[in-house]
């Protein structure tokens, strides 16, 4: 008997078809592997399980019953748990708090932290019931929520790209949990596109390609190639690497400090570092250590650093606006598109204002048509599928709209391109053109700075690495001569050199 | 009597309306929910007060039909705003809009009219103490209850599991949902909770604190509420003794005229208000400070299946 | 039961059309209230619908009413695009009817002799500058302190109001006037010139249409105002182009009161011709209700300003008629903007009649469409 059975579950959506008659079976402690690319379905279906999305055919068994789950309230009565991408907790709140707001019922906020402590221990999560939430770090928070998920004592938890906030050496303790909870006889479904993490931990896996099932198999007998074969039913695609060839500083922060902006922020200590034209380095870091401060003082969202701290080919940029930035040649992607990139109820044309300043005419007269063409060019030069430049940013899936928004940036010719999580959500398809696009950049002159949280891509297309930690910035590496591991340590902050003291353990 | 005293009985009594206010809208904005419609609600539960305190001859009935007209003019807003989730800044000014317009509609036949009651209030016993007995121990019922309601809420936001759930709700909507929360029915308890206290106010002027019925008789006091709730950060207590605050300065004016001092009357008048404005100026200059108790869902649109 | 989806796109016709519906159902609203109190409700529309246009004069009248809507409506259509919730007009009005009657009575008093084409430009413009002065206090407040601009704008409102009762009680006082509130009739080289004879239509009208264009060019074709509107629909991405919100906050603000205190001005020296408290019959909050019917565009604005202004002459005429209270024009505005924020939301979602499987019906949204987000 299944402890979970999907029989041909079936999702529409305005524009697309999310899940197309999907069947999934998931024996009783068994740790099983949901696989495929940004867009493939994958969250639905989940949404689906656990109840907070209604499919518009198909069938859920659990234990070999039929069930109806119509909210997460009824997957929860059922025994279904999640932890989510984006976590449910409240920042202003205690974790004990936290948990309780999860679990209601009749036990007592009090009797709950007894529990958290007592379930922490069990399972060797270190978590503390009484801090506020908002003192953690991302990674201590996704253990507030795996406790909250272990102590409704599930059959089935669903875990959505756990490793994606983590660092690799934190990845291995979160597998130890998840091998000892199905030992106990728990089912555990695993979202992910990453294919070595599969391979290590699951014992099945479902892949998904475009809403639809390609294959069940056993991932420890699958190679790589294989599984990426079902996952986007070809060989991953392979970028052209030239050698850089890097010339003249054309980025530098120069001791960097800035303190934070507001509660929860984080302060950038002593930051160096250099962007030489022709090279892509990347920065890599588990999110919530600084990369946003980090952005908007070299974008210049943040002007409150000392001036001479941030230099352009020599001149200092710190007390200079994003419009001064532009003009000087300095571009910035950042990672949120739709609202950020992009405003959403306007059309690509009008995005295109956001940063260019081309189509404004004399005393501030637009130049519709020029809008217009510009628009086009873009997406016509980075195969952006739109029905044109009046399209609206929000019409576009994020894949498209990301490569509009990085288009924009690169058709302006800068001297330096800043790239915030350029391919994160993005399909396989639009990724690589994204990242041969960066890399194209880099061989034509450019300065290029990518911040992800992405291992793999920043391994892939750096030239040079370096780590943000808790506000402070690792030496730079050559990406050859790094490796996972050492780049994994230096994100706890493990890095010698002055930074050293002070940075202390981190997951 | 002692002068002071007086000055300070009259300070809890003016105060009274803009506690009652200010810990209904207190209640809606801890749930997310920002309702500029208090003007309107206000207005609207004073003349339905009014007019059935006159018709039913008993203050209690005047009250209830504020509560309840309070209570009316909250649930459409909170049907439009939570459920069709229209913006709650626009809809809560139509709600004030509209309830100016029907207040005054339907107060056209009471103007000038008396109300037959008018009993004076003290608490058996300590009303003979010196000085404290005329300062506090005269004064409505109303007056003590929003003194307990605001050590009520404290108690209900901070030390209970419903206020916990509450405090969420207003805090981080989406998450509150995944955790199987009722975000809307929740949102709907608040509004419409608020919406019986800005009504209960309402009624308090019209039969109570003036007590009579004009056209526009809140006079801005339901804004006034809605400024409350921002310069208490969200937090009882100091909603009541910012209610006394600005009670104590509308009483002000009258102590100014009735000392002779030479400002003409529409200057005085002016004072609450312009007192608001400093007071607000004041409070929102550390962003920090706001930051840290503020809703932070506050007037924000909730979808479910987001 | 019925239940709303989120559409894919949001309606293009809906946004037409839910206006349109909005009044439909107003006026089925109002029909329904004259017949709770007693009258024909034909004839009660009629008042409200057919007779402001019976004659040239009435006609002019639906013009002369809708002057000032118009131009505060325009002036609050910059700030609400810009996310800067001006809800004190009515006061910036006021300090316009104000410095603008203050000068014209100085004129008066003094007897100043000065051509007409010197004056009316002056008294107008002293309009403007009040109230551009008085919303800047808003802008100010909200610059330096953070003070919300909504709750602060309002108050000033009646710290406004206060200020015309005193001026016109004291020291502005007639004082062959036999102690009625109100100043000296100006002198007619400060008024503003007659539109149409026989009427109390203005030039006033021509200058309102003539800004209704600029406007329009100013939001949708300039560098200026596209700036301002970004920081209202998304200010995050207002601040990764580098718009600055402060530049954002005062041109909105002082736009706004500019044009309040101009349609102020207006009336004072146009079918005023003298200050009294009763300057204003809440123009500066019918403005914002004109400004939401029209859309925040400024041709929507034209025809929502002819609208309201015909409820406000229709409940004059209802009074004068019918004998209805003219508190009735405060209702139905109010229902009509209500009813347009409920309409509205056919924009953006589509009803769904279901049968009632079960107590929970959610709407499933296009969650799968993650065109961006935060991660």
């Amino acid at each position: 008997m299944h402890r979970l059975e999907l029989i041909g579950i079936s999702k529409q959506y305005p524009a697309v078809q999310a899940n197309d008659r999907v069947d999934l079976r998931v024996a009783p402690g068994e740790i099983h592997a949901v696989l495929g690319e940004n867009g493939a379905g994958k969250s639905t279906l989940m949404k689906i399980i656990y109840g907070a999305v209604r499919p518009d055919a198909g069938e859920m068994f659990l234990n070999g019953e039929r069930v109806r789950v119509r909210s997460p309230h009824d997957a929860r009565a059922h025994g279904v748990a999640m932890v989510f991408q984006h976590f449910s907790l409240f920042d202003t709140m205690t974790v004990a708090e936290n948990v309780w707001l999860g679990l209601r019922g009749s036990r007592s906020p009090a009797d709950v932290a007894a529990a958290i402590r007592a379930k922490a221990r069990e399972y060797g999560l270190d978590v503390d019931p009484v801090r506020p939430v908002h003192t953690l770090s991302v990674g201590e928070r996704q253990r507030v929520e795996v406790v909250r998920a272990l102590l409704t004592d599930p059959q089935l938890l669903i875990l959505d790209e756990p490793t994606s906030v983590l660092t690799p050496q934190a990845v291995e303790p979160l597998f130890a949990t998840l091998r000892k909870l199905a030992e106990r006889g728990c089912s555990i479904l695993y979202i992910s596109h990453k294919l070595d993490e599969i391979r290590a931990l699951c014992t099945a896996c479902t892949v998904l390609r475009a809403g639809r099932v390609t294959g069940v198999v056993d991932p420890r007998v699958e190679s790589a190639a294989s599984l990426s074969r079902l996952m986007i039913g070809a060989e991953p695609p392979q970028l052209t690497h030239r050698a850089p060839r890097p010339g003249t500083e054309a980025l530098v922060a120069d001791r960097l400090i800035l303190p934070r902006r507001d509660r929860f922020g984080i302060d950038l200590e002593a930051i160096d570092l250099v962007v030489h034209t022709g090279e892509i380095v990347g920065v890599a870091g588990v999110s919530g250590n600084g990369q946003q401060e980090l952005l908007a003082a070299l974008a210049g969202e943040d002007t409150r650093a000392p001036p001479a701290s941030i230099r352009l080919f020599g001149r200092t940029i710190g007390a200079a606006g994003p419009r001064t930035r532009r003009r000087l040649g300095l571009h910035f992607v950042p990672e949120e598109r739709l609202g950020r990139g992009a405003v959403p109820p306007l059309s690509l044309a009008h995005n295109l204002l956001l940063t260019r300043r081309e189509p404004i005419g004399r005393a501030g007269w637009l130049l519709q048509g020029l809008l217009r063409s510009m628009a086009q060019t873009i997406i016509a030069r980075f195969n952006v599928k739109a029905s044109g430049p009046r399209a609206t940013a929000r019409s576009l899936s994020g894949g498209n709209l990301q490569k509009y928004i990085m288009g924009r940036e690169i058709d302006a010719r800068p001297k330096v391109l800043i790239a915030a999580q350029p391919t994160w959500g993005v399909d396989i398809g639009a990724t690589a053109q994204i990242r041969a696009e960066l890399l194209a950049l880099r061989d034509a002159g450019c300065a290029v700075l990518v911040v992800s949280e992405e291992l793999d891509e920043l391994f892939e297309i750096a030239d040079r690495l370096v780590v943000i930690a808790k506000g402070r910035l690792s030496p730079a590496v050559a990406t050859q001569a790094a490796t996972r591991e050492q780049i994994g340590q230096w994100m706890s902050g493990l890095w010698n050199g002055p930074a050293a003291e002070g940075a202390g353990a981190l997951v | 009597m002692n002068e002071v005293a007086l000055l300070i009985a009259a300070t809890i009594a003016s105060g009274t309306p803009l506690a009652l206010a200010g810990l209904g809208l207190l209640l809606n904005e801890k749930a997310g929910v920002v309702n500029l419609g208090a003007e309107g609600m206000m207005l609207v539960a004073a003349i339905a007060g009014f007019a059935a305190a006159y018709h039913g001859g008993s203050q209690w009935i005047g009250f209830s039909a504020g509560a309840l007209a309070g209570v009316a003019m909250a649930a459409v807003f909170g049907w439009l705003v939570i459920w069709l989730n229209t913006n709650q800044y626009a809809t809560g000014l139509a709600l004030s809009l509209f309830g100016t317009g029907l207040s005054a509609f339907v107060g056209i036949g009471y103007v000038g009219k008396k109300l037959a009651e008018r009993s004076t209030f003290e608490v058996p016993g300590l009303v003979h103490l010196p000085f404290l007995g005329d300062a506090v121990f005269r004064q409505h019922p109303l007056a003590y209850f929003a003194m307990a309601l605001a050590l009520g809420i404290a108690w209900f936001l901070y030390r209970s599991p419903a206020g916990l759930i509450l405090r969420s709700v207003g805090e981080a909507p989406e998450s509150a949902h995944a955790l199987g929360i009722e975000v809307r029915g929740i949102r709907l308890a608040a509004v419409l909770a608020g919406g019986a206290l800005c009504g209960l106010a309402g009624a308090f002027l019209s039969l109570v604190y003036a007590p009579l019925w004009v056209e526009g008789l809140v006079s801005g006091r339901g804004w006034i509420a809605l400024a409350l709730t921002t310069f208490a950060t969200w937090r009882p207590a100091r909603v009541l003794a910012g209610a006394y605050l600005f009670g104590g300065v509308t009483m002000l004016q009258f102590q100014l005229q009735s000392e002779g001092v030479q400002i003409a009357s529409q200057l005085l008048t002016m004072l609450p208000y312009l007192a608001t404005v400093a007071v607000l100026a004041l409070i929102s200059r550390n962003p920090a400070w706001i930051r840290i108790n503020m809703p932070g869902a506050l007037g924000k649109p909730f979808h479910p299946g987001a | 039961m019925l239940s709303f989806e989120v559409r894919a796109q949001p309606s293009v016709a809906m946004s037409f059309a839910s206006p349109l519906l909005a009044l439909a159902l107003t006026v089925a609203i109002a029909a329904l209230l004259f017949r709770l109190l007693g009258r024909d409700p034909v004839s009660g529309l009629g008042v409200f619908f057919v007779e402001p246009f019976a004659t040239r004069y009435s006609i002019a009248e639906v013009a002369l009413k809708a002057t000032p809507l118009i131009l505060c409506a325009l002036g609050l259509a910059v700030c609400y695009r810009a996310n800067v919730w001006n809800i004190g007009a009515e006061g910036q009005f006021l300090l316009g009817a104000i410095c603008a009657g203050g000068v014209a009575l100085w004129v008066t008093t003094a007897g100043i002799e000065a051509p007409r084409g010197v004056l009316v430009p002056v008294v107008l413009l002293a309009g403007i500058a009040g109230g551009m002065a008085w919303a800047a206090i808003t802008a100010l407040l909200r610059d330096w302190c953070n003070a919300n601009e909504i709750l602060v704008s309002l108050m000033l409102v009646y710290v406004a109001q206060q200020l015309l009762n005193y001026l016109v009680f004291g020291p502005w006082k007639d004082p062959l006037g036999f102690n009625f509130p109100q100043t000296k009739t100006f002198v007619a080289a400060t008024l503003l010139p007659n539109l149409l004879p026989q009427s109390r239509l203005h030039i006033g009208l021509v200058l309102a249409l003539a800004l209704v264009a600029i406007f329009w060019a100013f939001l949708f074709r300039f560098w200026g105002g596209y700036q301002l509107q970004i920081g209202g629909l998304a200010p995050a991405a207002a601040r990764y182009a580098g718009f600055s919100a402060r530049a954002a906050l005062w041109g909105a603000m002082l736009i706004s009161g500019g044009m309040a205190g101009l349609a102020g001005a207006m009336e004072a020296v146009g079918p005023l011709r003298q200050l009294t408290p009763y300057v204003s019959t809440g123009y500066g909050f019918t403005a914002i209700i004109v400004c939401f019917v029209g859309r925040l565009h400024p041709f929507g604005i034209v025809f929502s300003g002819v609208l309201l202004s015909m409820f406000l002459i229709g409940g004059e005429l209802g009074q004068s008629r019918l004998g209805l209270p003219n508190a009735l024009t405060g209702v139905f505005q109010g229902l009509l903007l209500f009813l347009l924020l409920a309409c509205d939301t056919l924009i953006d979602y589509r009803p769904r009649w279901r049968r009632l499987v079960s107590a929970r019906d959610e709407p499933a949204t296009p969650a799968q469409l993650p065109a961006g987000g935060a991660p």
